[in-house]
C-alpha cells in the first residue's frame, strides 16, 4: 500500500497547488467538459492541465513503465466504448468523478461529494460483480 | 502563471496516478472486486490524497482569495438531489466496467492502447452530448 499512499500524497500536493494558486477544484471530468463546451476566457488553463497530464504520462513511460500494463482478457473494444459513454454522461450528471468528488470534495467535507463517492464506489463494486458473473473473470 | 500552475498540477497528478496503480485497469477492478479477489491497496491513494489536501484546505479556507486569482471557484451546491445520485451511479457502473475513470484514462492515452483511445473518445462524445441533454431536459 506504500506506493498507493505515496502516489496519493503526490495527488494531494497537486490538487492543493491548484487550490492555493488558482483557486480551483481539480475535477478532471469538469475540466475536460469545459474544453469540449468552452466558455470565454476559461479554456487555456484547462488545456494546459490536460497537457500536463499527458506529459506526466510520457514521463511515467520512463520512470514507471508498468503503469501502462493492464490485463483485461475479457474486455473488447465495445466494452470500452460503452463504459466510456457511461463515465462521460455519469460524471457530468453527477457533477464530478474520482478526483473532484473523491479527493477534492471529501477533503472539504462536502456532503454531496461524500455521498457521490459512496454511490460511485458502490456501483463500481456492483459493476465488477455483474461483469465477473456474466463473463467469468475480470 | 495560472497556466503554468495548471500544467504542473496535471504533471504531478499523472505521476501520482501512475505510481499508485490507478492507471492499471486490473488494479482498479481489483479494488472494486469486494466479493472476489479484493485488493484493498488503492485505498491508499484516497487516504494519501485526502490527508494532504484536507490539511491544506483547512489552512487556507479563511483566505479571501487564491494567489493568482481574485476569488476561489468552489462548488456552492449543498443539496443531495436525484441528479447527483443517479450521475454517480452511472459513473460507477462505467468505472467498474472498464476500470478507468477520466484522469487515468487521459494519462494512459500516451500508451497508444486502442482500448483507452476508444474509451476516451466515447467519454468525450458522451460529455458533449450531455450538454444538449442538459439544455433540453434539465433546465
Amino acid at each position: 500500500m506504500t506506493a498507493a499512499l505515496i502516489g496519493g500524497a503526490i495527488i494531494g500536493v497537486a490538487v492543493s497547488l491548484m487550490l492555493v494558486f488558482n483557486g480551483r477544484v481539480t475535477g478532471i471530468s469538469g475540466i475536460v467538459s469545459g474544453v469540449l463546451s468552452p466558455r470565454k476566457n476559461d479554456i487555456s488553463w484547462r488545456i494546459l492541465f490536460l497537457l500536463g497530464l499527458l506529459s506526466g504520462g510520457l514521463l511515467l513511460r520512463f520512470i514507471q513503465p508498468e503503469a501502462f500494463q493492464s490485463s483485461s482478457q475479457n474486455m473488447g473494444l465495445i466494452d470500452y466504448a460503452f463504459a466510456g459513454l457511461l463515465v462521460g454522461f455519469g460524471t457530468l450528471l453527477g457533477n464530478g468523478c474520482t478526483s473532484g468528488h473523491g479527493v477534492c470534495g471529501i477533503s472539504r467535507l462536502s456532503v454531496r461529494s461524500i455521498m457521490a463517492t459512496i454511490v460511485f464506489i458502490t456501483f463500481g463494486v456492483l459493476s465488477v460483480f455483474i461483469f465477473k458473473t456474466l463473463r467469468g473473470g475480470v | 502563471m495560472k497556466g503554468l500552475i495548471s500544467f504542473v498540477v496535471g504533471l504531478l497528478f499523472a505521476i501520482g496516478l501512475g505510481l499508485s496503480g490507478m492507471t492499471q485497469t486490473h488494479v482498479v477492478k481489483g479494488f472494486l472486486d469486494v466479493f472476489g479477489d479484493w485488493n484493498l491497496n488503492l485505498m491508499g491513494v484516497m487516504v494519501g490524497a485526502i490527508a494532504v489536501h484536507s490539511i491544506v484546505y483547512h489552512l487556507i479556507k479563511k483566505k479571501e482569495s487564491p494567489l493568482f486569482d481574485s476569488k476561489f471557484h468552489l462548488p456552492t451546491k449543498k443539496d443531495l438531489d436525484l441528479r447527483l445520485i443517479s450521475g454517480a451511479a452511472i459513473f460507477g457502473l462505467g468505472w467498474g466496467w472498464a476500470g478507468i475513470c477520466p484522469g487515468p484514462g487521459i494519462v494512459s492515452l500516451v500508451s497508444g492502447d486502442l482500448n483507452i483511445v476508444v474509451f476516451i473518445l466515447a467519454m468525450s462524445v458522451s460529455m458533449y452530448a450531455f450538454k444538449f441533454f442538459e439544455e433540453k431536459f434539465l433546465k
